[in-house]
């Protein structure tokens, strides 16, 4: 057995604070050692090459690399001894430097944790052992869940890459929060105009498979070959019929709040979302709907004339295989009943941001008129609060919502120009123009449509008569300030949505300490998640605008095609193992492991048949868990055998 | 706790929209950086800094603007001025306010109410202009 050791210096980032020539010198007394080098940057490729020429001449069979963590560079240093004809599994990665330098400012005791760590890696080498690369098949099909500008961008951009690819959209049509928007920022496009081309796309596109009002309902397999469980619901309008004609709508007896309105305006019970809606179908509203067993009342279907209603559709679950999957569940606005001081929702005419939107829409529950929702009286002066909810640790959402800055000016700015002898406040903590031509917005609102920026935050709103009496401080003049506006929008802050939450428990995704989905690597990964082969883009990772969330949708769509494009791929090769003959079937590992990996199966033994552990091979990703929790020490993990693991324990309790 | 009343009536945007057409500057155009006054020579002996003066041109407050000493310290060096990452000609803001006050609320002098002693001091040009300027006459 001959092993080489390098120590890598990172620049002064291990240097600083471990003694790497000392830690060289000590693994040279170590047992089996036959090479021990330091090397400034071991990564750089001068420092792979003195690891590729000892292969070769000294004829090593085993490489430790003590360096960064195994998460940044295992991947080419298992390249270097692999191509110097030895198994990328018997490569051993010392961590000195997350775990010892980064951590630590001795290097006395720096340098000897780095010796003992060398140290008991040289004891595991040495038991190292090859394993086979694994490889499975793929299915050449995507899945997207949520229809919003992320999931209809992401599925567009699968589509064009060639692929077949589903949405799954959960409401009645796709397009999401954006289709509810009126114009956007910064250049005050109207926002169905650049959406809706894209979402008849979506409906022509052959690639494209559209499931509206359905949801993701269960999810098994694993990167490559995800099996996919989807439950739509019944419409009871049957879409290739419905000509969009409205004659059902007049005749319904049934009036609810319409959601698209944000409850502002009514609807009908037989509904079309709104007139762009994709699929471009009616839909059946079947908790007020007066026709869905029992049936009381037909009016729609007598006067359908294409006979497109079905009142006896049945739910359906549709099940198929995905290679890869994006997950593009969105946000929701933070509920404004948890603002107290702002009214808790009880002062009509406190509206959130996206209450606002549909108020100044052309589309919306007063055709654009500007009227507020309690008297409908038309709105002159109205005041913005900035950071509802954001920005706020202690009672609220510890995080910016990033785009509220610019969506209150957004609007601030449309109102002006709607109402030009109106008045409009922005209460402001920090104005944040983070992006592309934002600041100039910021500054023609500002300029041309002298929309007043007052620093400091609203303490409280009170019903004062038909007005809003708001009571905030002006830190700039630093006054306590008072007045009186017909409309408060608060710029509500964004939260995941239950879709999120969802989805999240679904396919078993760690979630970030706000809820929202984590990924990867925050820079490097931004649309990579804890599951291999499944993506993530738009707000389900945190508050993001729209040309971001594009660009994001974007990437996720390539790194699915990455998958779906080719015929195999690689899985974990350092999974777990059974050992039949002390497994007693107990079954601790099937409930342990969080893959699902794991099944009881007969086997006959002794003329009798038992109960074994079985571990499907590319499910298992190489947790652990399974070989931690088994009594009887049955399961193993290749490349993390309890052997290799004891002689570590043994070698760093003997100093 | 008294609370200041923000209210954008007649007199506010009358106040404003003068002061931006005297300057000819668009106060609006303020976000409140500050430069102004963290460049000023004579911060120090200003009631209120300049960017709290433009912030209270922008909400129409007129009283407090004219109460404060703020544009009547200002020696309109111009250092302001150059300074202005928005561009705004601060120190034609504050002559906007000088101006503003002699054009709409003219101090008058009243020959009777300077003391002898002052009379015997003062040189007789300076007279003059005074009350050219500043009386009703």
């Amino acid at each position: 057995m001959r092993i080489g050791v390098y120590v890598c210096e990172c620049g002064k980032n291990i240097s600083a604070t471990v003694d790497t020539e000392k830690v060289a010198e000590y693994a040279k007394s170590l047992p089996n050692v036959a090479s021990s080098r330091v090397y400034k940057y071991m990564c750089a490729d001068p420092g792979q090459e003195i690891i590729k020429k000892d292969i070769e001449e000294l004829k090593l069979d085993k490489v430790i690399v003590a360096a960064c963590s195994p998460r940044m560079h295992e991947p080419t240093f298992r390249a270097v001894i692999e191509d110097k004809g030895l198994n990328p599994y018997t490569l051993e990665i010392v961590n000195i430097r997350e775990q010892v330098s980064w951590v630590h400012d001795d290097k006395k005791k720096g340098t000897k944790k780095a010796k003992s760590l060398v140290k008991s890696s040289v004891m595991r080498s040495a038991l190292m052992e090859p394993l086979d690369r694994k490889r499975v098949g793929v299915t050449h099909k995507a899945l997207v869940i949520g229809a919003g500008i992320a999931g209809i961008q992401a599925a567009l951009d699968i589509a064009g890459s060639g692929y077949q690819v589903t949405l799954v959209e959960k409401s009645s049509s796709i397009g999401g929060k954006m289709a509810q928007l009126d114009k956007t920022f910064p250049t005050l496009d109207c926002s169905a105009c650049i959406l809706s081309p894209k979402m008849v796309e979506v409906g022509r596109n052959p690639n494209i498979t559209l499931i509206a009002n359905a949801e993701v309902e269960q999810v098994d397999g694993y990167v490559g070959n995800f099996k996919v469980k989807i439950k739509k619901r019944p419409r009871y309008v049957i879409e290739d019929k419905c000509t969009m004609c409205d004659d059902c709508v007049p005749v319904c007896p049934v009036i609810v709040h319409d959601e698209y309105n944000e409850n502002l305006s009514p609807r009908k019970a037989i509904y079309i979302a709104f007139p762009q809606a994709i699929p471009a179908s009616y839909i059946i509203d079947p908790d007020d709907c007066l026709g869905i067993d029992p049936l009381i009342c037909s009016k729609c279907k007598d006067v359908c004339g294409p006979e497109a209603i079905d009142f006896d559709m049945k739910p359906e679950i549709i099940e198929d295989e995905f290679g890869a999957i994006v997950v593009a569940t969105g946000f929701e606005t933070y509920p404004i009943e948890n603002l107290g001081e702002y009214g808790a929702g009880n002062i009509p005419d406190v509206i959130t941001g996206l209450e606002f939107e549909r108020l100044i829409s052309p589309g919306g529950p007063s055709t654009g008129d500007l009227r507020r929702p309690s008297d409908g009286k038309l709105i002159k002066n109205v005041v913005f609060i900035h950071c509802a909810g954001s920005r706020d640790p202690a009672k609220h959402l510890p995080y910016c919502s990033k785009i509220c800055c610019m969506y209150s000016t957004k609007q601030a700015l449309m109102f002006k120009n709607e109402v030009r002898d109106g008045t409009a406040v922005n209460f402001y903590i920090d104005i944040r123009t983070g992006g592309k031509d934002y600041e100039e917005f910021y500054q023609r609102a500002a300029e041309e449509a002298k929309v007043v920026y007052i620093r400091g935050k609203v303490s409280e709103l009170i019903q004062d008569g038909a007005e809003i009496l708001v009571k905030g401080v002006n830190t700039l003049t630093a006054e306590t300030v008072e007045l009186h506006a017909d409309v408060v929008v608060l710029a509500t802050g964004i939260i995941p949505s239950q879709g999120t939450k969802d989805i999240a428990s679904v396919l078993r995704l760690s979630l970030g300490i706000n809820g929202f989905i984590k990924e990867a690597h925050p820079k490097l990964k931004p649309v990579e998640t804890s599951i291999t082969g499944v993506f993530v883009a738009g707000c389900a990772t945190g508050p993001k605008d729209i040309p971001e969330t594009v660009s994001q949708a974007g990437r996720a769509a390539v790194r699915a095609c990455n998958i779906i494009a080719q015929d195999e791929i690689e899985v974990e090769a350092t999974i777990a193992h059974v050992d039949e003959i002390l497994c007693r079937g107990c079954g601790i590992c099937v409930g342990t492991c969080p893959y699902s990996a794991i099944t009881l199966i007969d086997t006959k033994r002794f003329g009798n048949i038992y109960k074994v552990a079985s571990v499907n091979e590319a499910l298992c990703k190489g947790c652990g868990s399974c070989a931690a929790a088994c009594l009887n020490s049955a399961i193993n993990q290749f490349g993390f055998e309890d052997k290799q693991i004891l002689a570590m324990i043994q070698a760093l309790g003997e100093e | 706790m008294s609370y200041d009343y923000i209210e954008f009536g007649e007199t506010e945007k009358e106040f404003t929209s003068k002061i931006e057409e005297i300057s000819g500057q668009n106060i609006f155009s303020c976000y409140q950086c500050g430069k102004c006054s963290a460049g000023c020579a004579f911060s120090n002996l200003m009631e209120k800094t300049i960017n709290h003066t433009i912030q209270l041109v922008q909400l129409g407050k007129k009283e407090k603007v004219l109460q404060s000493n703020t544009h009547w310290v200002c020696a309109s060096c111009l250092t302001c001025t150059v300074r202005c990452p928005r561009e705004i000609d601060v120190a034609a803001v504050m002559e906007a306010i000088r101006e503003y006050t002699l054009r709409y609320e003219p101090e008058t002098i009243e020959r009777l109410d300077l003391p002898e002693e002052l009379l015997k001091k003062i040189p007789n040009i300076a007279l003059v202009g005074s009350f050219r300027k500043k009386s009703e006459l």
